[in-house]
Formats: C-alpha cells, sequence, structure tokens
C-alpha cells in the first residue's frame, strides 16, 4: 500500500512538473492544480495511512487515524484552490495587458 | 516616568502633524509646548541624578533575543537629554522666525519633534537593542529634515547621501551591537558596563571596536567618513542649528562615552580612535578656512571639533575623557549660536557667500557682536567656554601615556596647534568677511536687524557662552561631574576648571594658536592661492556617488543576466534547485525504514490506476484542453476517494467541493485564453522536462515510501485525548480547526480574504474577448440559459443549502464544519449563477461578496476577541449544552460562532471569484 501511495504521488509529481515546464498558461494552470493534490495527499500520507475509521472520537472506533494533517490538509485545499483562482485571474490579466499568454520570455516589456 | 518623557516628543509630532497644513503659528506653539513640557519632566527627574543616583526603568519585551523596554537616566544621559531638549526648544523658537511662509508648517515641526524623540531615545536606552532601533530613527528622521525642501535637487542628494552614509554605519553598529551581546550574554547596559575586562579579553574585541567605531565614525563626521556633513547643510538652517552641531552628529560622540568602559584603554583604541580623531581634526580646520560658504565653514568647523572629542576619547585617559564631555557641552553651545546667526544672515541678505556679504557691522551691528562673541569661542580666546575645554586638550596631549616611550610623542601637541591655528584662523575669516572688508556686493536684499525673537535664541546661546567661559565652576561643573562619572564607572580625578593656571605649556599652545591664526589670515592671499594649486579632485561626495552607481549598474547587470522573463526557465532552475537540495541532504539513507509495508488491495489497485493515469494523460494531452481539464477532474475525484478510504471524510468531502469548483474555475478560463494550439516545443525540450519530471517524481515518491516506512511519531494524542474535555466536540478535525489551531484558522482565512481582494481588483476594468465561434466554427452557446438545467437547479438549490446547513450544525461532531458546508453552499450558489445567468442572480441575492467576506473574518476575529471579556487568551473558546423541545439536546460551542465566520469567508471567496470571472463574458457582450 505504501508502496502504491509513493508511486502514485511520484507520478503526480512528475506529471505537474512537466507541465510547468510549458511554455502556456493553461498548461502550467493543470500542472499547478495537480501539484497541489500531490503535495496535499503527501502531507496527508505522513499521518500514515490507516483504513476503515475516521478522526471521530467516542464513536467507537478502536484505531483512530492522525488529525493533525488531516486539519492541515482541509485548509490547504481550500486556500490551494483559491490560490489556482489567484493565478487565472493573474494569467487572465496577463493576456488582457500583453495580448500574449505564452511564459517563454520574449522581448515584450 | 522615563518612558513618558521619552514619548512626549512622539506625542508631540503626532499631535502637530494633525494639524491643518496651511497653519503657521498653532503648529510652532504646540512644538514649542511639547519641548517644555519635555524639559521640565527632565529637570524634575535630573535633581536624583545630581544626588548621585542612577534611574532605570524596564519592562520586558521580546525576552527571548534579550529585548526589553528600558530607559536610564544617568549622568551622560541627563547631559545629553538637556543639549537636545534645551537647544531643541530655541531652534523652534528660532525657526517660527526663520522659516518662510510656504514652509514653516506642521510638517517641519512634526519632523523635528520625531528626532527630538529618537534622540532622547537613543541616549536614554538601557537596553542596547532599543537603542538600535533609536539610533536607526535619528538617521531617517534627520534624512526628512535634511531632505525638507523637496523641491531642492541639492537637498534631497544631501538627504540621501546621510542616509546612505549613516545607514551603512548604523548596519555595522547593529553587529557591533550584537557581538557585544553575545560576549557578555545581555544587552542591558548596565551589565555590559560591567563586563569591559570580558569583552577586552575576547578574541572577538578587534572585530567589535571596528565595527562599532565604523558606526561611531558615520554618524559623528569622522574622516574618512566626513564628507556627508558639508553636503548635509542643504538642510533648512535650523535643522543645522541642531542636528549638526548640537544633536545628531554629537550621538556618534555619545556612543564613544557611553562605551568608553567597555571599550577604551587598550592601544587599539588608542590608535584607532585617537588617530582617526586627530586626522579628522586636522583635515576639517584645514578645509574651513577655505570655505565661501558661511554655512560650508561651520560644518568642516564641526568635522574638526568633532575629531578634537574623538582624538580626547581616544586618549583613554579620566582627563581627557573629562574634557571631552566637556567640550562637547561648549561646541554645542557656541556652534548652534553660529548657524543661528548664519542663519539671520543668510535670511536678511539673502546669500551666504562671504565673497559678497561683507561689511554688515554697520546693518546688523547686534547680530554681529553675538556672532563675534560666539566665533571668538570657536576659536578658543579666554574668558569664553571654547578656551576653557581647548586647553583642557593641549594639556591632555602633552602627557600620553602610550606614547611616552616613541619618538614621535611630540605629533600629538604640535597637530593640537596646528589646528588650533587655523580654528582661530577660520573664525576670524567668519568674523572680518561678514562684518567688515568693505561693503556687502550686489545682495538680493538691503540687510537689517532680524526680529526680536530671532535673535533671543542666540542671545540665550552666548550669554552662556560667557558665563561658562567666566563661572565654569558655578556653572557648569555639576552637570560636567555627574556626567563624566557616568562614563567613567569610577571615581573623578581632580580637574581644575579656573580660568588662569599660570603661563603653562598649554597657555602657551594657546596663545600660538591666536598668534598664528592671525597671522595666517593676515596672509590669506597667498594661503589662498596655495590651496587652490593643490588639485584635490578627491571627493568623498563624488566616491561614494561613484560607488553607489556601480552597485546600481552591477545589480542591472545581475538581473539581466538572470531575468529573461522566461516563467520556464524560473521554473527549471526552481525543481533543479530543490532537486538538487533533496538528493544531497538525503544521499546514502536507506530507503525502506523498519515499518512494515501493507500490501494493497484489488480495489486499491484499481483506484491507484486510475488516478495514475488520470495525473499521465492530464500532462501528455494537455493541448487537447478540454480533454485535459476532464482528467485533471479525475485525478481531484480519486484523491477525494482516496481522503475517503483512509479515514479521512473530511478531507474527502473538500476535495470532491473544490474538484467542482475547480474545475468550473478552469473551464471558464479556458474560455478567455487563446484557442489556437500552441507552438510545439522541441522534441529535445519536451524530453529535458519530461526527464526533469521523471527525476522529480522519482525523488518525491522515494521520499514519500522513505517516510511511510519509518515509525510515525505525532502529538496527535494529545488532541484526541483533549478533543472532548477540552473542545467539546467529537470531530477532533474540527475541533483543531476551530478550537485547537484556531488562530491557524482566522489566519487562513484572512489569506482567502486577500487572495479574494486580490482578485477582485485584477478583474475590476478586465475587459477580454471570448471566441465568438468554437473550434468547430459553430456559433458558442446559442442557448444561454438551457430549460432543464435552470429547473433542476431551482430544485437543487434548497436542498443544497440544506444539506449545507446541516453539516455545519453538525460539524463539531461529525464530519463537516464550516468550510465544507461553505463550500457546499457556494457551490450551489454557482450552480445558479451558471443556470440563469448573473445579473438575474445577483439582484436575488441581497449582499455583496467582499461584504460577505468581510463579515465573515470579522465574526470570526471577534469571536477571538470575545474571549477577552471574560479574561482568557484570544481565541479560547466555551461551550454548553443546550435543550430544545423535539430537537433535543445539542451542545452550543463559542467555537460554532467562530465556524460560522469561516462558512461565510469561504462562501464569498468561492462566490467572488466564479461570478467574478464569470462575469468577464457580460461586460464583453455589453462592450
Amino acid at each position: 500500500m505504501e508502496a502504491l501511495l509513493s508511486v502514485l504521488i511520484g507520478v503526480m509529481t512528475a506529471s505537474a512538473v512537466y507541465l510547468l515546464l510549458r511554455a502556456r498558461i493553461f498548461p502550467v494552470l493543470l500542472g499547478l492544480s495537480l501539484l497541489g493534490y500531490a503535495v496535499n495527499i503527501f502531507l496527508f500520507a505522513s499521518g500514515r495511512l490507516q483504513l476503515a475509521s475516521a478522526p471521530l472520537v467516542e464513536h467507537g472506533l478502536a484505531q483512530l487515524p492522525d488529525p493533525l494533517p488531516q486539519a492541515l490538509v482541509l485548509t490547504a485545499i481550500v486556500i490551494g484552490f483559491a490560490m489556482t483562482a489567484f493565478l487565472v485571474v493573474l494569467a487572465l490579466r496577463a493576456l488582457h495587458e500583453l495580448g500574449d499568454d505564452q511564459l517563454d520570455g520574449g522581448d515584450k516589456p | 516616568m522615563l518612558v513618558l518623557l521619552v514619548c512626549v516628543p512622539f506625542a508631540g509630532a503626532l499631535l502637530v502633524s494633525c494639524m491643518a497644513s496651511r497653519l503657521r503659528l498653532q503648529p510652532a506653539w504646540l512644538a514649542g509646548l511639547t519641548v517644555v513640557l519635555g524639559l521640565s519632566l527632565l529637570l524634575t527627574q535630573g535633581l536624583a541624578v545630581y544626588n548621585g543616583e542612577l534611574l532605570i526603568e524596564r519592562r520586558e519585551w521580546i525576552a527571548a533575543i534579550g529585548l526589553s523596554l528600558a530607559f536610564r537616566l544617568d549622568g551622560l544621559g541627563l547631559l545629553f537629554a538637556q543639549l537636545i531638549l534645551g537647544i531643541g526648544l530655541l531652534v523652534v523658537i528660532y525657526a517660527r522666525y526663520y522659516l518662510s511662509a510656504a514652509e514653516g508648517g506642521p510638517r517641519f515641526y512634526a519632523y523635528l519633534l520625531l528626532f527630538m524623540g529618537a534622540m532622547l531615545g537613543l541616549v536614554l536606552s538601557e537596553n542596547l537593542l532599543q537603542m538600535l532601533l533609536f539610533w536607526e530613527l535619528t538617521s531617517l528622521t534627520s534624512f526628512l529634515l535634511i531632505g525638507f525642501r523637496q523641491r531642492d535637487a541639492a537637498a534631497r542628494q544631501g538627504a540621501r547621501l546621510a542616509l546612505a552614509v549613516t545607514g551603512a554605519g548604523g548596519f555595522a553598529l547593529l553587529a557591533a551591537v550584537i557581538l557585544m551581546g553575545q560576549v557578555v550574554g545581555s544587552y542591558e547596559l548596565s551589565v555590559v558596563l560591567e563586563s569591559g575586562q570580558t569583552i577586552e579579553n575576547h578574541r572577538l574585541y578587534p572585530v567589535i571596536l571596528v565595527l562599532f567605531l565604523l558606526g561611531v565614525a558615520t554618524k559623528s563626521a569622522q574622516f574618512p567618513f566626513h564628507f556627508w556633513l558639508p553636503h548635509a547643510m542643504a538642510a533648512p538652517t535650523p535643522v543645522s542649528a541642531y542636528l549638526h552641531s548640537a544633536t545628531m552628529v554629537k550621538a556618534g560622540i555619545f556612543l564613544l562615552g557611553r562605551f568608553f568602559p567597555v571599550l577604551a584603554g587598550t592601544e587599539l583604541w588608542f590608535y584607532s580612535v585617537s588617530g582617526m580623531g586627530l586626522a579628522t581634526l586636522l583635515l576639517g580646520a584645514y578645509f574651513a578656512l577655505f570655505q565661501h560658504d558661511i554655512k560650508g565653514l561651520l560644518a568642516y568647523s564641526t568635522i574638526s571639533h568633532l575629531g578634537l572629542i574623538t582624538l580626547l576619547f581616544g586618549l583613554g585617559t579620566p582627563l581627557g575623557e573629562i574634557a571631552a564631555i566637556f567640550h562637547i557641552l561648549n561646541h554645542a553651545v557656541f556652534k548652534a549660536s553660529l548657524f543661528m546667526a548664519a542663519g539671520i544672515i543668510d535670511h536678511e541678505t539673502g546669500s551666504r557667500d562671504m565673497r559678497r556679504i561683507n561689511g554688515l557691522f554697520k546693518y546688523m551691528p547686534y547680530t554681529a557682536l553675538l556672532a563675534m562673541v560666539a566665533a571668538a569661542a570657536m576659536a578658543g580666546v579666554p574668558l569664553l567656554n571654547g578656551f576653557l575645554s581647548k586647553e583642557m586638550f593641549f594639556s591632555e596631549t602633552l602627557g600620553l601615556r602610550w606614547l611616552s616611550e616613541a619618538e614621535w610623542h611630540w605629533l600629538f601637541p604640535w597637530a593640537a596647534t596646528l589646528a588650533g591655528v587655523f580654528a582661530v584662523a577660520y573664525s576670524l575669516r567668519f568674523i572680518h568677511d561678514v562684518f567688515f572688508n568693505g561693503e556687502p556686493r550686489d545682495l538680493p536684499r538691503t540687510p537689517h536687524e532680524p526680529p526680536r525673537w530671532m535673535k533671543v535664541p542666540v542671545e540665550v546661546l552666548v550669554v552662556l557662552c560667557v558665563a561658562v567661559g567666566t563661572l565654569p565652576d558655578i556653572t557648569v561643573r555639576p552637570l560636567l561631574e555627574v556626567a563624566a562619572a557616568a562614563v567613567l564607572q569610577q571615581p573623578l580625578p581632580d580637574f581644575s576648571l579656573s580660568i588662569w593656571h599660570g603661563f603653562t605649556t598649554p597657555f602657551i599652545m594657546s596663545l600660538v594658536a591666536l598668534g598664528g591664526g592671525a597671522a595666517l589670515y593676515a596672509g590669506r592671499q597667498w594661503v589662498f592661492a596655495a590651496h587652490d594649486r593643490v588639485p584635490l579632485s578627491l571627493s568623498g561626495k563624488v566616491l561614494a556617488e561613484r560607488l553607489i552607481a556601480l552597485l546600481f549598474e552591477l545589480g542591472r547587470r545581475l538581473d539581466a543576466a538572470l531575468d529573461n522573463r522566461s516563467l520556464r526557465r524560473y521554473s527549471f532552475a526552481l525543481v533543479v534547485s530543490a532537486l538538487a537540495v533533496g538528493v544531497v541532504g538525503l544521499w546514502g539513507q536507506p530507503l525502506a525504514g523498519s515499518a512494515a509495508p501493507a500490501p494493497p488491495g484489488p480495489g486499491a489497485l484499481i483506484g491507484g490506476l486510475l488516478l495514475g493515469a488520470g495525473a499521465l494523460a492530464t500532462a501528455l494531452m494537455h493541448r487537447n484542453r478540454l480533454v485535459a481539464v476532464l482528467m485533471l477532474g479525475l485525478v481531484g475525484l480519486m484523491t477525494s476517494l482516496l481522503f475517503a478510504r483512509f479515514s479521512a471524510p473530511d478531507l474527502a468531502l473538500t476535495q470532491l467541493l473544490v474538484e467542482i469548483a475547480t474545475v468550473i474555475l478552469i473551464l471558464l478560463a479556458m474560455y478567455f485564453l487563446p484557442q489556437v494550439r500552441p507552438a510545439e516545443s522541441s522534441l529535445a525540450l519536451r524530453s529535458r522536462d519530461a526527464a526533469l519530471g521523471v527525476l522529480a517524481g522519482s525523488g518525491v515518491a522515494a521520499l514519500c515510501y522513505a517516510m511511510l516506512t519509518r515509525p510515525a511519531d505525532s502529538i496527535s494524542s494529545f488532541y484526541l485525548a483533549e478533543s472532548k474535555p477540552a473542545g467539546g466536540g467529537t470531530n477532533v478535525v474540527n475541533v483543531i480547526l476551530v478550537d485547537f489551531r484556531g488562530l491557524d484558522t482566522l489566519g487562513e482565512i484572512s489569506v482567502l480574504a486577500i487572495a479574494a481582494i486580490g482578485i477582485l481588483a485584477m478583474i475590476t476594468g478586465l475587459v477580454l474577448r471570448g471566441p465568438r465561434r468554437d473550434w468547430l466554427g459553430r456559433p458558442w452557446a446559442s442557448d444561454r440559459h438551457p430549460l432543464i438545467l435552470v429547473t433542476v437547479s431551482k430544485l437543487l438549490l434548497p436542498i443544497a443549502l440544506l444539506v449545507s446547513a446541516f453539516l455545519f450544525l453538525r460539524g463539531h461532531n461529525e464530519p463537516g464544519g464550516g468550510f465544507i458546508a461553505g463550500l457546499v453552499t457556494g457551490v450551489a450558489l454557482i450552480l445558479q449563477y451558471i443556470a440563469e445567468g448573473s445579473r438575474v442572480t445577483r439582484t436575488r441575492l441581497p449582499w455583496d461578496h467582499l461584504g460577505l467576506i468581510g463579515a465573515g473574518v470579522l465574526i470570526a476575529l471577534l469571536t477571538g476577541l470575545g474571549s477577552w471579556l471574560f479574561g482568557y487568551p484570544f481565541l479560547t473558546s466555551t461551550y454548553s449544552y443546550v435543550s430544545l423541545p423535539v430537537i433535543g439536546e445539542f451542545e452550543l460551542a463559542s467555537a460554532m460562532l467562530f465556524d460560522l465566520g469561516v462558512y461565510l469567508a469561504v462562501v464569498g471567496t468561492v462566490l467572488l471569484i466564479l461570478a467574478g470571472i464569470g462575469r468577464l463574458s457580460l461586460q464583453e457582450d455589453a462592450a
């Protein structure tokens, strides 16, 4: 299970890095979102994997998972959305100001 | 009370700055009264100091780094505080008449009071870090004062130069003080003052001393950092009289006195400090003679006198130190009056050029008399205060303990006499050129005596010159004794302040200086001609400006080399660096830890396959945008399932909802982004990026595997145990969010709010052109509001809101809570926007999105503050159980109110973002 999860996070990171290095806004946006998922799962996994339970006390659950990474990741997911949105709007604004969506330099000031 | 004293000028500055800028008389009065208040506070507390007490007030501030809010009033502090406030009062009166109607508004007095507060804080600080704070503040406020005439290029340059030089010195001083604090183990002055032996025997002593002297030399205009002071003369003359004679330039000297017991007494101290002082003394005196601007002459003379004081401190003898303190006082008094006299002359004639203003004695005999007395004090004429300290200086240069063996022990007395000769010569020039020497030459105005009250400050200072010069034992001895004792930190040696010591060597040196100076001035034609032949192209100002230009040029080149405006390149560098750091840091560690990994079940395998395939497909098919977004959605959904599978129901819900919002967001963005298929990167480039991706992915995978196979050591048992008893909820994740780590959550919703405001700012005025037709050439969206979607969404809304309320209410005990409920509401309302359009939906929603976010953050904040009302720390939550008919017993926690704030902020953010971007297409329609 641990090996599978590690490989998955690795695949997601690899795809995300590839997308981040593209020259247009759209794939970079996809890459950032994907990287966000990978990072969130990684942080979540730092609490170790616990099957078929929930961080609820007094519910008759035998083995409780680590609630702290869950709390951290929960806010990270929401903030990640806000940040993605920020980048989207930044990209749209840049498109408006520069008339171009490419990110590979160039001679525009 | 000392805190109060330091606060008075700052409070005054605040009040003055609130006054209307057209007022002239009132700000001056308020400033004057502020200074009088400060002065009376100081004098009442100063009585204790005369009785030999040392006042220290200390409050804890940041104990972890040794910073406390601590003030001390000892003799040295008292002397400086009296100078700062006393001359400050005279300067305020003087400025009231000096400044023109256009300049004399509250801004000037506010700056002046700010500076005064900074100086007071500096001289009264007990904690060294706090002292540095005030030190920097004096640099900043003096920048404002020197550059007061903002439209004058010379003033701006002078202010910049002064700030650059003193700021750099302040940096060195910071390092010196931190080193001292580390060596001693405390930043309290009382402790440091007793640790002189520790510091002087420490191997870092030379480093500390050099850094310390850099701070001192830049602030007190010592060679080779003296060059900023003449350029600071672009300041209004009251500022020059205050900062550049009495106070700020003495700040470095003050430090020499303050740390005298700690740093002085070594050979290194003697050579560096007295050498620096000697060079400054001679250089300043020499150049002062050749200035044509009155203020230029006074500026170089000030440099020279500061050098004299530094030299005296450098000697390291108790008597030298007493003479230094005496001369600080004397110089402040006569130089401030001279600056004011120069200001009067400038004010009444419209010029400061000594080649043009001649013969003013006829026009303003009274002012001339005052200025002549002050200039005589500067020259060291007997019966005036300058004579006394100068004679002490001469006598101290004679018996030097470090040089008694050396062959060049004659250097100091001869150099001192030579500097005395020049001082007499430039003082004579000041008197003779300005007040005699023929008639004025084409002056802008006909000179006459200034207004009555403009002369009063000069009179006061000149009277002081005479009083100290004739009756030193009565007027100045008590203050001098407490100040000198505070510097020495040991009993004072016997010293005499009498006017007549007989025909001693120092007296003969004084006579030589007076005679030589007169002779030098008499032969000035030859001297000036000789000076003109000396090529002195090397000016400190030019060097400093070249240095700054060079730094800019280097920065520009570095920027050009690094910044090619390619995000790709930056991302590449970022990933490579992260990879390198990880590899270097973790290389050689075993991959697997001790914990045994569990084998994956069939469900996990299928899910994993989908997740991995989705991620790969997103990357591979990113040019087919719609497919790529769908694939990304697949990854998000599988992530949500993963959370659900591994015991994180809250995360699963959040992820699911955010996924919906993200897909909507990206689809909206896609509409505006260019539809053309981007130019392909070359195969080599794509291979390179893919290789880097694989490397990064492998690194992360290895890291993750290494982490997962090592035993977890978590602090979570505390949260699990305390969730119910302390937080009153059984959903530990929610209790952590709204209770244990409530402050973090408050920060997080603030981040949401900030992101939302940023987005709002960027979409305001944004006009984008979406495509009219899709890629197959069909018109875009013929039916904007499909009937089925409208109907279904109308049905869905109340259900969604009900679910949202349910999730919110149960959040403390079951999966749910403010974040999740907020997302549900937000997504449900966005569906309305999509189905019915922005205009219709907006009219139905009575609130503003930004207001919603603001209300949310405010509610959360107020809930936190509310606990203060009951005497608990910020964000302490409380709860009790309420019993209602039908519903039964349920819990009411203050944390729920906090969660409500979270809920509102999340709803507002989601709506603002999605509806905001969605509305962009409407503007296009309207346009």
